[in-house]
């Protein structure tokens, strides 16, 4: 597996205008996640855990510190390169799936692929590829509609696999799933960071959480825990208690 | 992302909500359809006009006996017959820039070959008015000098008669007789077509202006060689309206009118008189193609209206096509294209409604329709003109939705 500074945050603030008020949804963040790695996060609602996917996912930029990914500072690129990034680097996949109705799953998967610039037999070939990975195989031609919701979700995944990013992002992927289907989707999860694949997964799941590596725990726009799972196991302290 | 990705995505969701697509369609191709059907009528009657003007003969002017008065009572024009052959003659001697003056008669015949007959009108002419009036000779000859001068009974036919009378059979050299006179028939005239009122200008036959007057056309004896008409073609339409003047001039002096008494006779520009009368159809016409293009207007609106809502509706698509590395103006291209594809295709569409439309009215009604080709290409790139008009606000508003907001959007 190979090792590296994936992504880092050093001191990282966002702070957005409700109205008259300022909301400080993240405060004085700093952490790296490296190449590998699967990252659960958690934390209550409006505890900053979305706030950091986004920053994450290049969908948002801070107000204060830097983020980087893959070596390259985030802040103060323009919508288009911050799209470009997302398009060449990450991956998303979603609590609701987000697949395009009333269109194949092969060309759900291949979107990404065409904002690309990429040529359309090249698109569904490595579309197939990453479908035939995800073990839908039999399922190129059919629509959201004809799917499950399992098969849905990894259609999700394959769409987010297809440009073969360096950071997969999961925002509660189980969230619409049942119990059954949701541990199988964590499975592939698990099978995809064995394969090298660098996963944040965003939950509030307990049990969920547990399948990762390593856990974030966010409050007020804090990390009040990180951890990794043999810590977690054996009762260790995290790395930020120990330097306190 | 190339313009042609983006069609293809433009025409996916389109077809995706086939029946709203058809339906926001349907006022582009109203309007669209209507404003062509109204141009076609347009460009139609204008056509016939020119075929009219044609017809008339080049720079006519028209010379007839106007009002009179026998004591005290003004009488209706053309009653007393004031005009003469030598009127015609001496506008012709006296004015240079008279090419033609036809000096005729008009009257009503009975035409009768073997057990055939026809009721008509005849017209007592000499060769001049053949000139003056465009006429042309397509079987057999015009008149001699001699025969005019003679008044021989010799006839030509108007393409009408000459078809009721002998069908398809050879016309020249037979015998027909009007008004039981017996005629030798020296030519067919070619086809003119009908005036603007509707009178069939072919349903004429044509003879020397003395056999008329000696034979055909009753009239008082009171003015010598009077004739009904001068046909007057003058040299250049520059010159109509001078020529008009020394006209004046001239018969004044020639009829010995006194200063304080009106023209005993009447100048008309015939080209004029057809042009006033098109102009008001062209005035209507444009009244209705303008009212069309209200309706081309409503039907973009439509457009903007519904992609509004689409935008709206596709709130989480635009948020995943933009986490997934769709630029804002990937995005602006896709709304924007799938509004131009709407108009273009409702052009299109609106385009055959037109011919259907236009060439079924003609075949019905009769009226007259001619639809040119850049009408129809101008159609078609002025409905996109609109999808881009219309399309661009929604599309802008798609291109701005902040990706974070609209993926949350429920």
């Amino acid at each position: 597996m190979m090792t590296g500074e994936l992504v880092e945050f050093e001191r990282v603030g966002k702070m957005y205008h409700v109205g008259d008020s300022e909301v400080h949804a993240l405060e004085e963040v700093s952490l790296s996640l490296e190449v590998g790695d699967f990252v659960s996060v958690i934390g209550p609602s409006g505890s900053g855990k979305s706030t950091f996917m986004n920053l994450c996912g290049c969908l948002d930029t801070p107000t204060r510190g830097r983020v980087i990914i893959d070596g390259v500072d985030v802040a103060g690129m323009t919508d288009d390169a911050l799209a470009e990034l997302r398009n060449q680097k990450l991956g998303f996949v979603f609590q609701q799936f987000n697949l395009l109705p009333r269109t194949t799953s092969l060309d759900n998967v291949a979107l990404p692929l065409l904002y690309a610039g990429v040529k359309r037999k090249e698109r569904h070939r490595k579309a197939r590829q990453v479908m035939a990975l995800v073990g839908l195989s039999d399922r190129m031609e059919h629509h959201p509609s004809q799917l499950s919701g399992g098969q849905q979700q990894r259609v999700a995944i394959a769409r987010a696999l297809v440009n073969d990013p360096v950071l997969l992002l999961a925002d509660e992927p189980t969230g619409a799933l049942d119990t059954r289907t949701g541990a199988e989707i964590m499975a592939l999860f698990q099978q995809l960071n064995n394969r090298g694949i660098s996963i944040v997964l965003v939950t509030h799941e307990q049990d969920i959480a547990a399948a990762a590596r390593r856990r974030l725990t966010f409050r007020d726009g804090r990390v009040i825990e990180d951890r990794t799972i043999e810590q977690l196991r054996f009762g260790q302290p995290d790395a930020r208690e120990r330097n306190a | 992302m190339n313009i042609l990705e983006s069609m293809l995505v433009a025409i996916v969701a389109l077809r995706t909500n086939l029946m709203r697509s058809l339906l926001t369609m349907l006022g582009i191709i109203i309007g669209v359809a209507a404003v062509i059907t109204m141009v076609a009528m347009g460009s139609g009657a204008q056509q016939e006009v020119d075929q009219q003007i044609a017809a008339l003969g080049t720079n006519l002017l028209m010379v007839t006996p106007g009002y009179s008065r026998n004591h005290g009572a003004r009488m209706a024009a053309g009653t007393r017959l004031r005009l003469t052959e030598d009127d015609a003659r001496m506008l012709k001697e006296q004015i240079p820039e008279i090419v033609a003056a036809a000096p005729t008669m008009r009257g009503s015949v009975q035409v009768v070959v073997g057990n055939t007959n026809w009721s008509t009108t005849v017209q007592g002419i000499d060769n001049d008015y053949i000139v003056a009036r465009n006429w042309v000779v397509t079987e057999g000859r015009v008149f001699e000098p001699r025969e005019v001068r003679s008044g021989a009974k010799v006839v030509l036919l108007g393409r009408t008669v000459a078809e009721e009378l002998f069908g398809e059979a050879r016309v020249v050299g037979q015998s027909v007789r009007l008004n039981n006179v017996p005629f030798r028939v020296t030519g067919v005239l070619g086809p003119k077509g009908q005036t603007m009122s509707g009178q069939d200008q072919d349903d004429v036959v044509m003879v020397p202006l003395a056999t008329a007057r000696g034979r055909l056309i009753g009239h008082s004896r009171a003015v010598a060689k009077a004739v009904h008409v001068i046909m007057v073609s003058v040299a250049d339409a520059e010159m109509m309206d001078d020529v008009h003047q020394q006209i004046t001039q001239l018969l004044r002096q020639r009829h010995r009118i006194r200063d304080d008494v009106e023209n005993s006779f009447r100048i008309r520009n015939m080209s004029e008189m057809v042009e006033t009368r098109a102009e008001t159809s062209r005035v209507f016409n444009m009244l209705l193609a303008a009212v069309a293009s209200v309706s081309l207007v409503v039907g973009g609106i439509g457009i903007m209206n519904i992609m509004l809502v689409s935008v709206t509706e596709r709130t989480r698509e635009i948020g995943l096509r933009r986490a997934v590395g769709a630029r804002a103006r990937d995005i602006l291209t896709q709304f924007l294209v799938e509004a131009v594809t709407l108009c273009t295709l409702g052009g299109a569409v609106g385009v055959l409604l037109a011919i259907l439309i236009a060439y079924g009215t003609a075949e019905i009604t009769g009226w007259p329709v001619a639809l040119e080709w850049q009408v129809v290409v101008l159609a078609v790139v002025f409905s996109a003109a609109i999808g881009v008009f219309f399309g661009f606000y929604p599309a802008r508003k798609a291109a701005n939705q902040n990706p974070i907001e609209a993926l949350r959007y429920e």
